[in-house]
């Protein structure tokens, strides 16, 4: 398990980085943490003749909590995310499902941006990011747009990021409310059986706002904009969050693998969503 | 796609060699700098037998290229404990019959010490969970998890103490 | 004089012999990175070979074109099948009597197999030479199920022998039937069946696994064309059989040939086989003139060395109405994958299987075992196993609940029903074995009265009532296990590996100032036996443990011995250093009565010393003794101290166990959670108790993983569909529980210390305590049988098929 032989770039900026990927194109592929990359270079599944680290760039990292506002640069690990004290307070949901992500080590080096940008729709945090409608922040040759993570996500390694774009930050609003990040997974490594992230706001013993999305249930994550409807507006009762539950599961759209089947995929993405609801009510 | 410098301390030692950018750090450890206490085991990231310690973390140097790796401050098994004695950690494991094959070892200890100098009070939970990137198959992890809670016991013992 | 000699107790405890906790000698090295695998090695021009692997299950191969990875710099050569025939290596013989390509030879018969080998200057630039390979297959139709290997429009797997009708175990009746093994009276036992008031019957599979230890298999070859010589360093759990073995297939001299294992990062009966990596190794290193290292990764280990189990076992067992075991009846259809490398004695192609009636009292019974090619790796290795003892002990486990339910009797009581008497020992089995000792009643009723199974059982039944009143969805399962394991392979009459008897040895050299060195035909791979030994050397010699050095593993000092797999090295190899020792002694008895002026039958011995009797002041102790060997002129005895002992056992041992487990398991997820494991475990004369207890919590771990979800599985193409440490299960410290150790004790009668051997035992009786809580938790619902492994989607898929859900 030896990775093809490449170029290898360490730019201090952005804009550098975004040169550098207009010059090689296709042969060029930026690298975070590496924890996604490197095993698949190492398989030679991919080619890549030169590899672009984005360790390099300070502006890339970083929490930052601005009134109601939450940034995260794209180069901040999941450990940096689990050890921040201001975040777990500002949106515990993101130390809550980052301490679900692979082990200890990866952690380390695992970032947010990378586990959101390369499409797996393995990984936990697109279906988190979703469930928080978070925006992403890319930049290329033309400059920096925002998409919205709900929005991102086309197909499995597919998203609206073109080849010369790289993610640098992602922002959403200082969630409130209840919230909850339930995985089901064989062992601590593993990537989601099926996981299900939750957020829910009551004012007046009415569900006022509500947010439900998927891991690893689908090609992409699964933002369940039904489930939402459901659940909105409702006193949260157990026929209704068995409504939001069913809504849940017809969206998803889980593959056989070494995992389970598919009946046993939906089934638990069932009971997932539902711990996840059930857990963020009480939270909330 | 010829070699470039590589510049790193290792153990308290500046290092500077020659490297493929594609070559992975536990090569460069275990290849370049005859520090193989670090082993191979799974290539994919799985089984941690390859951590070692890289500017206060734990990682797995089966999947870092050497060229992350640059100017890096890396600890191996190697630098902890002194030649005229063991570390608290590596006392424990033999103690506590922590250890069978001894390959999963040295990784093993590493991420304890740094699990320990950022928790230095773990629940028997707490390291667990925080050993869960090591795979062993010889002890079933009941020893070293033994052995990770009496060297945290002893070496709060001394700081009290001093 | 008298007044100088310490306290016997003070004096045994100074030695750490038999019984002490002694910390392991192996420690100081492995705790700070010292050890030294075949991967640590570094030799001046030492090239690294590697595989072009197949990627197909079966195919043709119609060309390989090596001239691209050639023209890279630093590709030394490629050798392809064509390159070996010369040398007569393109296949090589199996440890089960069948024969192995090293190379593809024409065609390919499971994924991963070894096409061709790329030698270069390191390890990177052979992965680009292997890149550069173009090989040109033509796919064939795959054969994957081992029930599909005879029928009409089966493929033929493999065409070298596709047209003998008799193999290395006896007539094959089809082209992919390897052989028919068959043990017990067969007519017997169907009339038993026939006539008996209550029959019970299951297909009971214990699925493909691999023993993957964290270190996989390599080796260093480096043929020294000076002197002639060629030395192999390698993951070798029997040094001294390969070195036959590569003499008998080079036609080098034995004596030109040294075998060295080096530490070993752990083998559970991986490193046993002899690989192809090993045999292209050599050839690279005489090619080239310099040493080779082939050292495979993980996805080449867990797809193409040493599979374990896949064992399908069809059994009847048979009753009275009371509960009273008659017969047993089993067929199984082993499928050894592409060529049979099954590591088995000799004249065993199905190993130990025919331990299957357990430890219970079944006075008819009978085994027939059908060997088939399938398009998959080759193995069927030992996993932490004696000899397919493991999948014995999971067959009759789980027959006996079966067994239970028919009869609506609680398992516990059917055991102690049918056990074997204390009285009945040594007992003869139906299936031809002589169990050397046991009490079993005793264990099994101190493991029932240490989990409180009556209460157990209690808290179980509410449960299910709160589960069937729709307050929980979980229900709790309690795993039983009483295992028999038959280890210590073995007697030389019955036990052979390609011919060479399975005794084993130990040589002892006594220094002048009273240390020693031994060494011993054994290689440990984690087991301690560096410590272990000492232990039982110093009880036998009085030489405190740590003044005596353990040597195993090179050939070249190391006495003859068959090596560490099959629990065999306490009870083959422990033996020979207590017979090596007890002749150190004997000698040692003789000068001390020449130094102390008395008769030999004149003087005792008193744990570190020869007294004279009836005066205790005077003695000589072993220190003293082991000068005067070297010192003295002794009239009659020659000088010096040393000693070799060639074990052959009379029989096998036969440690035994009681397991239960207690398990939590969620009918919606078909998640599981450990609540409680006891273990007790019988190995007889307990040598160091904390390796036991350490060996005990590892095996149960693999056994947990077996149970719970490791396997190595295929698709109907034949790909591995479980090649990385992702999909193939190994627990985490998070997943694993702690375990409850506990010990009887009951001595083999024939080994010198009664030692009976013990790091199997927790892997054979722990993966049926595992499955069976599972089963047992599902049983009110009507289940009598679900397959391994019992991952989430399987135990998610017995509540779902039971009706368990909405």
């Amino acid at each position: 398990m030896i990775a093809s032989a490449f170029e290898y770039h360490k730019p201090d900026t952005v804009d550098g980085v975004v040169s550098l990927l207009s010059k090689w194109g296709d042969d060029a592929r930026v690298i975070a943490g590496g924890h996604s990359l490197i095993p698949v270079m190492k398989q030679r599944m991919t080619d890549i003749s030169h590899l672009i680290d984005l360790g390099g760039i300070a502006e890339l990292k970083g929490i930052s909590i601005d009134g109601d506002k939450i940034n995260i640069g794209a180069m901040t690990t999941q450990h940096e995310l689990i050890a921040s004290e201001a975040l777990a307070k500002a949106a515990p949901l993101i130390r809550e499902a980052s301490l679900q992500i692979a082990d200890p080590q990866v952690r380390y080096l695992g970032t947010i941006g990378g586990n959101v940008a390369n499409g797996d729709p393995a990984n936990d945090m697109p279906g988190l990011m979703q469930t928080l409608d978070a925006t992403y922040y890319l930049t290329g040759p033309g400059g920096s747009r925002e998409v919205k993570a709900r929005d991102f996500y086309e197909a499995a390694y597919f998203t609206a990021r073109e080849d010369e774009e790289i993610l640098t930050a992602i922002s959403f609003a200082k969630p409130s409310g209840g919230f909850a990040y339930e995985k089901q997974k064989r062992k601590i490594g593993d990537y989601a059986t099926a996981a299900a992230g939750v957020m829910i706001t009551i004012e007046g013993g009415k569900c006022k706002a509500a947010s439900v999305a998927l891991t690893n249930l689908s090609d992409t994550p699964v933002y369940c904009a039904a489930a939402v409807d459901a659940l909105v507006g409702s006193s949260l009762d157990d026929a209704t969050i068995k409504t939001a539950v069913k809504a849940a599961v017809d969206a998803s759209d889980p593959v056989a693998d070494t995992r389970g089947p598919v009946d046993f995929k939906k089934h638990v993405a069932g009971v997932i969503v539902k711990k996840a609801i059930t857990s963020a009510v009480a939270r909330a | 796609m010829g070699k470039t410098h590589l510049k790193m301390t290792v153990n308290g030692k500046e290092v500077e060699l020659l490297t493929e950018p594609r070559q992975l750090l536990i090569h460069v450890l275990r290849e370049d700098l005859n520090l193989t206490g670090a082993h191979i085991g799974c290539e994919s990231s799985h089984c941690g037998a390859c951590t070692v310690d890289m500017n206060g973390m734990s990682i797995k140097s089966c999947t870092v290229f050497a060229a992350q790796a640059q100017d890096a401050e890396i600890t191996t098994i190697e630098g902890l404990g002194s030649s005229d004695g063991l570390h608290v950690l590596q006392e424990m494991f033999k103690e506590h019959h922590g250890l069978q094959c001894g390959y999963c070892t040295p990784g093993m200890i590493t991420r304890a010490h740094r699990l320990l100098q950022e928790n230095s009070n773990p629940t028997e939970e707490e390291v667990r969970f925080g050993i869960s990137g090591n795979l062993c198959r010889c002890t079933g992890y009941q020893n070293i998890v033994k052995a990770i809670l009496a060297a945290a016991a002893k070496m709060n013992e001394v700081k009290e103490s001093a | 004089m008298n007044e100088s000699t310490p306290p016997k107790e003070e004096r045994m405890a100074a030695l750490s012999g038999l019984g002490t906790s002694r910390k392991r000698v192996e420690d100081a090295r492995f705790t700070q990175g010292k050890g030294n695998y075949v991967d640590d090695m570094k030799m001046p021009g030492m090239l690294f070979g590697d595989f072009v692997r197949s990627p197909y299950a079966h195919a043709r191969i119609k060309s390989i074109n090596t001239e691209a990875a050639l023209a890279l710099p630093g590709v030394h050569a490629v050798l392809t099948a064509a390159d070996l025939e010369p040398l007569g290596l393109h296949w090589m013989p199996t440890l089960a009597g069948d024969k192995q390509m090293v190379l593809a030879d024409g065609k390919v018969l499971f994924q991963g197999q070894e096409v061709a080998y790329v030698v270069a200057d390191d390890r990177y630039i052979a992965d680009d030479g292997i890149q550069a390979v173009v090989v040109e297959y033509e796919e064939l139709p795959v054969l994957v199920d081992p029930f599909k290997a005879e029928l009409d429009d089966a493929p033929v797997l493999r065409e070298d022998i596709a047209d003998q009708s008799e193999g290395a175990h006896g007539p094959r009746r089809h082209p992919n039937h390897i052989f028919t093994w068959e043990s017990g009276d067969r007519a017997a036992t169907e009339a038993v069946l026939s006539e008996a008031e209550v029959v019970a019957e299951e297909m009971i599979y214990y699925h493909r696994t691999h023993p993957c230890p964290l270190e996989t298999c390599g080796c260093v070859a480096s043929m020294d064309k000076v002197n002639g010589k060629l030395t192999v360093w390698g993951t070798f759990q029997a040094p001294h059989a390969v070195r036959t073995v590569a003499s008998l297939i080079s036609g080098i001299a034995e004596h030109n040939i040294r075998i060295v294992s080096p530490d070993i990062g752990g083998g559970f009966g991986n490193k046993v086989g002899v690989y192809p990596g090993y045999i292209c190794a050599i050839v690279a290193s005489i090619v080239t003139g310099v040493p080779v290292k082939w050292v495979e990764d993980r996805m080449d280990n867990l797809m193409a060395t040493a599979f374990a189990r896949d064992y399908w076992m069809h059994g009847k067992i048979s009753a009275t109405k009371e509960g009273k075991i008659t017969g047993l009846w089993c067929h199984t259809t082993a499928d050894h994958g592409a060529f049979d490398a099954c590591a088995d004695p000799t004249k065993f192609p199905a190993g130990f299987m025919n331990i299957c009636t357990g430890s219970y009292d079944i006075p008819t019974a009978y085994l027939a075992v059908d060997g088939i090619y399938t398009n998959k790796a080759p193995g069927g290795v030992a996993y932490r196993c004696s000899f397919r003892v493991t999948e014995a002990a999971y067959f009759i486990e789980r027959m006996i609940e079966v067994l239970a339910i028919k009869l609506g009797m609680d398992a516990a009581d059917l055991r102690v029903k049918n056990f074997i008497q204390k009285d009945q020992f040594p007992y003869q089995s139906a299936l031809g074995w002589e169990y050397d000792s046991g009490d079993y009643h005793t264990a099994w009723s101190k493991a029932l009265a240490a989990v409180d199974y009556e209460g157990l059982r209690a808290e179980q039944a509410e449960r299910l009532a709160a589960f069937n009143r729709g307050e929980t969805r979980k229900l709790i399962g309690i795993g039983l296990s009483h295992f028999t394991e038959i280890v210590g392979a073995g007697p030389v009459k019955n036990c052979d590996i390609l011919g060479l008897g399975m005794f084993d040895s130990c040589e002892i050299r006594i220094h002048p100032t009273g240390s020693a060195i031994a060494r011993l035909g054994t290689i440990s791979q984690g087991q301690g036996h560096a410590t272990t030994f000492a232990q039982i050397l110093a009880s036998e010699i009085g030489i405190p443990a740590e003044d005596i050095t353990l040597e195993e593993g090179d050939t070249d000092t190391a006495p003859y011995g068959l090596g560490t797999y099959g629990s065999r090295s306490t009870p083959v190899a422990g033996a020979a250093t207590a017979m090596a020792g007890r002749k150190i002694r004997a000698k040692a008895q003789m000068i001390a009565a020449y130094l102390l002026e008395v008769h030999d039958n004149d003087v005792e011995w008193d744990v570190d010393r020869f007294v004279v009797k009836g005066a205790p002041e005077r003695f000589k102790t072993m220190k003293e003794i082991a000068f005067a060997s070297y010192s003295q002129a002794i009239p009659g005895v020659e000088p010096g101290l040393e000693a070799v002992s060639y074990y052959d056992p009379p029989n096998m041992t036969y440690p035994f166990g009681a397991y239960i487990c207690v398990m939590e398991i969620d009918t919606d997820t078909g998640t599981t959670e450990i609540r409680q494991f006891y273990a007790l475990d019988d190995c007889g004369t307990r040598i160091n108790p904390m390796i036991i207890e350490g060996q005990v919590h590892g095996g149960l771990t693999e056994a947990l993983a077996i149970a719970l979800g490791q396997e190595i599985a295929y698709d109907e193409q034949g790909n591995v569909t479980t090649g990385t440490l992702m999909d193939f299960f190994i627990p985490t410290a998070w997943e694993t529980p702690n375990y409850q150790t506990d010990f009887t004790e009951t001595p083999s009668p024939h080994h010198p210390i009664g030692a009976k051997g013990v790091g199997e035992s927790p892997n054979v009786g722990g993966v049926p305590a595992f499955s069976n809580a599972v089963h047992d938790a599902f049983k009110s619902f009507g289940l009598t049988q679900s397959h391994m492994p019992h991952d989430h989607w399987r135990i998610w898929k017995i509540a779902n098929s039971l009706g368990l859900h909405d």
